[in-house]
């Protein structure tokens, strides 16, 4: 062989070799994106705990069937903070330093909420959140909640609420504010004490207890004692089931009741709760089924949530929120094509995002955006929208006795 | 000023729930005093008790009130084993404190896998019913709570203080090796009265699934109050944690009409402490 053809084969061979070694380079699959978050998954906070983490497997499959973020497939470590804000906060600071995630998705709920956000402000990195429910505590500029309550829901929340309630032919003109002391709750029925006495509602009655009190019997002799047109339970989980059990028990009904957070579920399978008036984003009817990405969702949720064994497999504000969250990490790493978290927030400062819970923005105070809090009603043994009229179930008003 | 009615409806309320606390308190003081040990998963038994009345309920068809004939036996012989278990490894009575807070955990996982960590409700048909009696009501969950804590108290009480059985529970109680010496079947005896306590969970557990919607993790939030109420009541005394509770239940029910509910858990802590302070040598 002349030196001039084994020069070209060599360099034939070379190329061939160059290339394929290239195809297989391309052709190795990615590594993982790992996105580290905490849920509730045990303690207090835990059946609604549950219901994001069928949310969080539900998008990260439908993120994953798509190819992932950047090609990348997500791998979403997941640990359980026990429904205590202390644990979250080390939970947090071991996913970024020893599970090295390279993202962070928010726990459930408030108290979790902030102890994860001062981790991630000590290590600069982004939060997306669902279900934080005290903006101005919210001080972290890299922080953004799917929780579009606006940056003042102690004022917005109970204005819609009372809004809504004089659109009724007979509306309230009393008030028995009785709350948990559960920090947001709290934070809420104190602003609607305040929005009730501008509205020239007449406060009868004002009394707090311990989240996980047990003796309902006496707060519901109290409302009933105090007479009042409507009451504003301050709840979270089954604190106002347990205080319409009670006042059932001792004959009395009353006339409005408005909650806050209240267990979906078993508020709607509850006799004594129909007409249980509570705030919401997102309910399984039009036009919010219509929302981007919705539809699929909702079809989906309600398989997992009955494999899961819910009794309420149907999608509420919660579930909403939480598929939400993702849905805006997901926009953000695409519409930026990183995974930096001074990029994601910058960009997420700037622009909106469509979800299944609307559009959400953050570039108003504290990071937060439009307050889209809405007005649900259990009606039939089913959450439905109610107000603004423009929003409700098709066929469906608030309805008062 | 609160009217009368307002005032006695609480005290009613009150005082059934005083007897719920002195129902569940009275199988863990028992397993205090008469066997030496702090049976933490007592609260997990009465919770796992309260989530199998509600599967057998809404499975058979059943009448809960049958749960009662059910589940005691069934947690009889549970209690029996585990306490078969730790007198097998001679396990000290503060390892059984961290055996059954263990136990406690397992248990609430389990129930958490079987009926997953949302909240379930027993919808019966008692849940309804009530009696008025001049314009007080008496519901008649709590009130067959209350009534079912009063007839076992009385009945474990004319137990252990006319029958012979009752007798030598308490000697193995004060002194096991004399009470051994005097041929008294110390192991039997001490199997069947762990296994009473646990039987006793069943029951609370029982009453609990008629009261309240049931999710695994409130289990904890009953612990503070229950110890509070078997300390006041004194230990391995059948009456004393009902009296107890019913104290506590009628304090905090009618501390709740002058102050903000958030105060009453206040009231049964500071009768503990004042207890501690000031009858430190009867606990």
């Amino acid at each position: 062989m002349s030196k001039l053809k084994e020069f070209f084969f060599t360099s034939f061979i070379s190329m061939v070799i160059f290339g394929f070694s290239a195809w297989m380079v391309q052709a190795q699959p990615k590594p993982p994106i790992k996105i580290g978050s905490t849920l509730a998954l045990t303690g207090p906070l835990s059946a609604t705990g549950i219901v994001h983490k069928i949310v969080g497997e539900i998008a990260i499959e439908e993120i994953n069937r798509k190819g992932g973020l950047l090609g990348r497939k997500i791998e979403w470590v997941l640990k359980d903070d026990q429904s205590k804000a202390d644990v979250a906060r080390t939970l947090y600071e071991q996913l970024i330093t020893s599970d090295k995630v390279d993202l962070l998705m928010g726990p459930y709920a408030t108290g979790a909420i902030l102890s994860a956000m001062g981790v991630a402000q000590r290590y600069d990195k982004i939060l997306i959140h669902h279900t934080f429910g005290i903006p101005n505590q919210a001080k972290y500029d890299k922080q953004f909640s799917t929780w579009s309550l606006g940056p003042h829901p102690d004022k917005t929340v109970p204005v819609t609420v009372f809004d809504a309630l004089a659109t009724v032919q007979n509306p309230p003109k009393t008030i028995a504010i009785v709350t948990s002391k559960f920090p947001s709750i709290y934070f809420m029925s104190v602003g609607a004490r305040e929005v009730a006495k501008a509205k020239n509602l007449k406060e009868v009655l004002y009394l707090e207890w311990d989240f996980g009190n047990k003796d309902f019997g006496t707060i519901a002799a109290r409302v009933k004692d105090a007479k009042p047109d409507m009451v504003w339970i301050g709840d979270i989980g089954t604190e106002g089931i347990q205080l319409l059990e009670a006042m059932r028990k001792i004959d009395y009904s009353p006339r409005i009741h408005t909650h806050i957070y209240p267990t979906p579920g078993l508020m709607a399978q509850s006799p004594e709760a129909d007409g249980a008036i509570a705030i919401s984003l997102f309910q399984e009817h039009p036009p919010f089924t219509a929302n981007f990405g919705a539809a699929d969702f909702v079809r989906i949720y309600h398989e997992k949530a009955q494999a899961a064994g819910l009794p309420y497999p149907l999608v509420d504000v919660q579930a909403a929120t939480s598929y939400s969250a993702w849905q805006v990490l997901e926009a953000a790493v695409k519409a930026t094509k990183s995974f930096d978290d001074a990029t994601l927030a910058k960009w997420l400062k700037t622009n909106k995002v469509d979800t299944v819970s609307g559009k959400l923005r953050w570039d108003g105070e504290f990071n937060y955006g439009d307050d889209l809090m809405k007005i649900a009603q259990v009606q039939n043994r089913r959450w439905v929208m109610v107000y603004p009229k423009n929003l409700a179930a098709p066929g469906v008003k608030l309805q008062v006795k | 000023m609160p009217s009368l009615n307002l005032l006695i409806q609480s005290a009613v309320s009150g005082i059934l729930l005083g007897g719920l606390y002195g129902l569940i308190g009275l199988g863990l003081g028992l397993s205090w005093g008469f066997l030496g040990q702090i049976n933490l998963a007592h609260f997990a038994f009465v919770f796992l008790s309260a989530y199998l009345c509600f599967e057998i309920t809404n499975k058979t068809g059943l009448d809960p009130l049958v749960c009662f004939l059910i589940l005691p036996p069934i947690f009889f012989l549970v209690g029996v084993g585990l306490h078969w278990l730790t007198r097998r490894f001679s396990i000290s009575p503060l390892n059984s404190l961290l055996l059954t807070f263990g136990l406690t955990v397992i248990v609430e996982a389990v129930i958490q896998l079987i009926w997953t960590a949302d909240f379930q409700k027993l919808q019966t048909v008692y849940g309804d019913k009530k009696v008025a009696i001049g314009g007080i009501y008496f519901p008649f969950v709590e009130s067959l709570g209350f009534v079912i804590a009063f007839i076992v108290a009385w009945l474990i009480h004319i137990v252990m203080r006319h029958t012979d059985l009752g007798k030598a529970v308490r000697a193995i109680a004060q002194d096991p090796q004399m009470a051994a010496a005097y041929g008294i079947p110390q192991k039997k005896i001490s199997l069947g009265m762990a296994g009473l306590c646990t039987a006793l969970a069943g029951i609370s557990g029982i009453c609990i699934a008629l009261i309240y919607s049931l999710n695994p993790s409130q289990m904890y939030s009953w612990i503070g109050v229950i110890f509070a109420v078997v300390m006041l009541g004194g230990l391995g005394n059948p009456f004393g944690p009902l009296i107890a509770g019913i104290v506590i239940g009628l304090s905090e029910a009618v501390a709740m009409v002058f102050v903000n509910p958030s105060w009453a858990p206040i009231v049964s802590f500071s009768l503990l402490i004042g207890l501690l302070l000031f009858r430190p040598g009867k606990l």
